[in-house]
């Protein structure tokens, strides 16, 4: 048994898998938690960029990989616990997989058989008529579906915004706009991580790097054969006053490659179909283009879902994410006796989401056999964490009552999705208070303003004005995402030539 | 929550909303105007350019200057308004009672009206509507939004731009960053001629020397943290980029003119019939919707070259309102539909009854020059040089025409025809 | 003889007109109104245009005052306009037709928006 003082523990990647493992450690006595991520903000790699599911996990193959469907369950079983203990939105509508000819319904009772194998409860298979029932906007040119009324869907960039809160409070410290370059190791131990902003100590390090993961791992030293293919996945969203959207999710028959795609609302009322699954170049690690073929794709799967689909113009958002594929599909989940601190949380596809609380436990778990440590758990964690309080979501009455309390949530300043004045400086005040950098882009996460109808055109300039006045910086150099709103002042090419 | 009671609601105070509110307020009706940003004024408050006002004050005034005297004559008639207020819901209750839920810093009003006039204006299309793929960096910005930076808050947005469609507010915005000094690239144009006046195109493109790619459009942006290129392609006649012809133009920012759209919102949950055409609410003359007491004038009804014309649409509605109020609805008539003829796309209103003047706003398809535009049923005939789809045509109808009309003849013909 | 087609933009009406210089002889066709003679002949002998910008405010409700040359100036002469532009900062209250700029291309720049002190 080793004994230490303090465990300190540096986890690279501020997505779904490394925000839940901080949440798990940063409930035991005696760690020292820091959470590194390269981007502004946290959350920004593949968790805000994906289908959004909580997968029932009757698509897993526990022959194949038993670690993914056991974690998934879990996943599955926890998250309706963090939901409510986060305030994180959520739904559990329960998902078809179509199956429109008699190849595809015989794969899709393949998974029917694995539901049995790993114990996910009540799917069954529902024909024309129950499907017409269960979902009225299904498309005619279906034979059944398979029906898993487990499934749900939540917000995954506000889940791993809450989750980072929750962790923060609990003693977590989050470094944003840091770069891992290297993992030291000397005499077959960890000693830390190189940065962009330095070198930092560390005791373990948890590689929870997504699309980087192989590359972090090489730099230790540790599985240098271990490669992740960037696995590209377009979407397409339209808003929320489509004539056609489902209640339930639906989604086609998967193929051993991909899960299908998948046409669902989200929780936040709108119309999502996707993704495409396209490989990419290893080192296209950073290629989220939509593509034209892509958009299409999507498109014309969803008429196998939807009995209509509305036409392109409709269209609010296209945009892509990449998953990261290990080889097989197989989870790299393994702490390291050689070098000893070093831990890998790799390859994680999906069911990622699903799956995160669950691996979080899990790693925890890992560490303290593998390393023969045993943590103690704080008298004092908070499970609990607040979501904002939002004008959209209240009857007039309760608006007329927070306006009273304060007169800034009488001041709406994103008219297309009724996102009022406080909520926005609340936003900034939580980006400030978890250390990351305050973005237009963070905001829109936070508080929807700019995911409306108009994308921001009406919005976007009023909400950069509330940033530069709340932080006292010039207009133009509030950043979008990671350069700023305006170059300098309008006469400022006159004044260089001059 | 306070309630309140008014004859009219006016929702949106930019031009038409001001317009529609003084003369509501001159036509001793109770009204209250309701605006969402901190000042009144609209769009125009960010247009430095002349052209505002020929036709209203028969003077060329910039915009700016324009909507200061409007706000000014507001102020002098003594209209009621709110700024900062947020109109939550419209709820219709009866033929002569509508309930506008608004939020404002001083708490939720809920205002019992017998009508309600929206003025609330466009929005602008948006990169992902005019399916633009790649990725999604940042320098993009609408033209609109542009032009609020560098017009109002003087920031520069980038230094070497290109601009998508050739519609008014992207000439203008070409020309303004080209003033400032910024290096504008091209100006990319899908249709085979230009979307804005031709006095814009000659201003701001030709005086400045900034290529206007007409056919062609921006298939993808390029760029990891801001724009760095943009890929044009040359279109078909279906508008379909062709295969082969696409060119790179290295570039910092991507302006999107891609043209504007009647904000609708709130007019679609009160379940107003929309003209595709427009993409604004089918109307009869006194701009009154297919929801009774429910009123549109200027960019919501549809979208205006110029603002005289919102401010005369303003003006009308409230006339509407008036005798809606006076009469508890507006009288039966027998109205006659305004049916779209050769080459016109968009007519607006889209019933006229011939008991009274009534003014058509119309758009032709596309450019032709030397024309007719008649409606034969009335013997209305008009020459011009030339129409052109980017300009609106107004034509005034008196009431004497429909005089020729009898009874049974239930619709009229807007029609171009050529010499 | 020569001739040139242009579109007048003295009013949003846009006519086509066609310019025929001969002999030093202008003849202008397609115009609906005297200004557009007037455009046309000026076009061909001496351009002129109307030059627009904003300049700084300080201690105003608004950062910046929305500006124009009262008269339009040469076309060769825009820039010069904007260069002496470039580094003005003028202060709040700014009422419509405040003179910010005297005596550029023969003509005055003024303020086109009112801009109340703070």
């Amino acid at each position: 048994m080793i004994f230490m003082d303090r465990l300190r523990v540096a986890i690279v990647g501020a997505g779904i898998v490394g925000a839940s493992i901080a949440r798990i450690l940063s409930s035991y006595q005696n760690v020292d938690i820091l959470l590194i991520d390269k981007e502004p903000d946290v959350g920004w790699g593949s968790s805000k960029a994906n289908t959004s599911i909580i997968h029932p996990c009757h698509e897993e193959d526990p022959r194949v990989h038993l670690l993914r469907a056991e974690l998934c369950l879990r996943g599955n079983k926890l998250w309706r616990e963090w939901v409510e203990e986060l305030e994180i939105p959520a739904k559990w509508p329960g998902e078809l997989m179509i199956f429109t000819d008699s190849d595809e319904e015989k794969r899709a009772r393949e998974f029917l058989e694995l539901a049995k194998m790993n114990k996910v409860p009540g799917v069954r298979v529902v024909d024309r008529e129950e499907l017409k029932i269960l979902e009225p906007n299904v498309s005619n040119e279906v034979l059944g579906a398979l029906y898993a009324p487990t499934a749900g869907i939540i917000s995954p960039f506000e889940a791993v915004i809450a989750i980072v809160e929750n962790a923060v409070d609990n003693g977590v410290k989050l470094l944003t706009e840091t770069y891992v370059e290297k993992v030291r190791v000397s005499s077959g131990r960890v000693l830390g991580v190189e940065t962009s902003r330095g070198f930092i100590e560390a005791d373990i390090v948890i590689n929870a790097s997504g699309i980087y993961a192989d590359k972090i791992s090489h730099t230790a030293g540790v599985e240098l054969d271990f490669k992740i293919v960037p696995r590209r996945g377009e979407y397409v969203l339209f808003d929320e006053d489509v004539d056609v959207k489902p209640t339930k999710i639906l989604h086609t028959t998967p193929t051993p490659r991909t899960k299908g795609v998948y046409a669902i609302t989200t929780v936040h009322g709108n119309l999502m179909i996707g993704p495409t699954a396209e490989d990419l170049p290893i080192d296209a690690k950073e290629d989220l283009s939509t593509t034209v073929e892509g958009v299409e794709y999507v498109l014309r799967e969803a008429r196998k879902l939807l009995r209509s689909v509305p036409p392109k113009s409709r269209i609010i958002r296209m945009f892509a994410g990449l998953r990261p594929e290990p080889p097989g599909g197989q989870w790299l989940i393994k702490v390291y006796e050689d070098p000893w601190g070093f831990v890998n949380v790799a390859g994680i596809r999906s069911p990622g989401l699903t799956a995160a609380p669950a691996i979080a436990e899990y790693v925890v778990k890992l560490i303290e056999d593998t390393y023969d440590i045993k943590l103690a758990k704080k008298n004092s964690w908070s499970r609990f964490r607040r979501d904002m309080v939002r004008v959209r979501n209240r009857s007039l009455e309760e608006v007329d009552k927070l306006i009273e309390k304060n007169p800034d949530y009488g001041e709406i300043v994103c008219i297309c999705k009724t996102v009022s004045k406080a909520e926005v400086l609340e936003a900034v005040e939580r980006i400030l208070k978890i250390g990351a950098k305050v973005t237009l882009d963070g905001i829109k996460f936070r508080t929807y303003a700019g995911f409306g109808k108009c994308q921001g055109s009406f919005c976007r300039w009023r909400i950069a004005l509330l940033i530069s006045e709340k932080l006292g910086i010039p207009l133009n150099e509030v950043v979008v995402k990671k350069s700023s709103y305006g170059i300098g002042d309008v006469k400022m090419l006159w004044r260089e030539a001059i | 929550m306070k309630i309140l009671n008014y004859d009219t609601v006016i929702i949106g105070g930019g031009p038409a909303g001001i317009a529609a509110a003084i003369r509501t307020t001159e036509l001793g009706l109770k009204s209250i105007l309701l605006e969402n940003r901190d000042v009144l004024g609209g769009i125009p408050l960010q247009c430095i350019h002349p052209g505002f006002g020929l036709h209203y004050f028969r003077e060329d005034l910039t915009g700016t200057e324009f909507i200061t005297r409007l706000i000014d004559k507001l102020e002098k008639t003594g209209v009621e308004y709110i700024v900062k207020a947020y109109v939550h819901s419209v709820e219709y209750k009866d033929f002569d009672k509508k309930i506008v839920n608004v939020i404002t810093p001083r708490g939720v009003l809920k205002i019992n009206t017998k009508t309600v006039v929206f003025t609330t204006g466009a929005r602008e299309r948006h990169i992902f509507e005019i399916g633009v793929v790649g990725d999604r960096p940042d320098g993009i910005y609408t033209a609109g939004e542009a032009q609020t930076l560098m017009d109002i808050y003087g920031i520069l947005p980038g230094k070497e731009v290109v601009i998508v469609g050739s519609g008014d507010v992207g000439l203008i915005m070409a020309r303004r960053f080209a003033l400032e000094g910024a290096k504008v690239k091209a100006v990319v144009e899908i249709l085979p001629y230009p979307g804005g006046l031709m006095r814009n195109v000659m201003q701001c493109l030709i005086d400045f020397n900034i290529p206007l790619l007409l056919q062609h459009t921006v298939v993808k942006v390029v760029g990891r943290k801001r724009v760095e290129r943009v890929v044009v392609a040359k279109v078909d006649k279906d508008l379909k980029p062709i295969k082969g012809t696409e060119f790179e133009i290295p570039c910092d920012t991507l302006v999107i003119s891609a043209g504007l759209r009647p904000y609708i919102d709130l007019l679609e949950k009160l379940g107003v019939v929309v003209d595709p055409s427009t993409g604004g609410p089918v109307v009869n003359e006194y701009l009154e919707t297919s929801v009774p007491g429910v009123f549109v004038a200027g960019n919501v009804l549809v979208i205006n070259d110029l603002v005289d014309y919102a401010v005369e649409q303003g003006e009308l509605a409230a006339e509407g309102v008036k005798i809606f109020v006076e009469n508890n609805g507006i009288p039966t008539k027998t109205w006659r539909r305004v049916r779209k003829g050769r080459s016109i796309r968009l007519a607006i209103p889209h019933m006229v009854s011939g008991e009274r003047d009534v003014i058509l706003y119309a758009r032709v398809s596309v450019p032709e020059k030397n024309v007719f535009v008649e409606i034969p049923e009335i013997g209305f005939k008009m020459f011009s040089f030339g129409v052109r789809p980017a300009e609106m045509l107004r034509l005034r109808l008196g009431k004497e025409m429909f005089s020729k009309l009898s009874d049974n003849v239930n619709e009229i013909t807007l029609e171009v025809k050529p010499r | 003889m020569k001739t040139a087609e242009l579109v007048c933009i003295v009013c949003p009406a846009s006519c086509n007109l066609k310019v025929y210089l001969e002999d030093n002889d202008l003849k202008i066709e397609g115009a609906s109104c005297p200004r557009g003679v007037e455009f046309a002949k000026n076009e061909v002998m001496n351009p002129v245009r109307y030059v627009m910008s904003v300049v700084k405010v300080r201690g105003g409700d608004m950062p910046t005052v929305s500006v124009i040359t009262r008269k339009p100036v040469p076309k060769d002469c825009i820039w010069r306009v904007m260069e002496a532009l470039a580094n003005v900062e003028i202060e709040a209250p700014v009422e419509i037709g405040d003179i910010v700029l005297r005596d550029i291309c023969g003509t005055d720049i003024v303020a086109t928006r009112r801009v109340k002190k703070l």
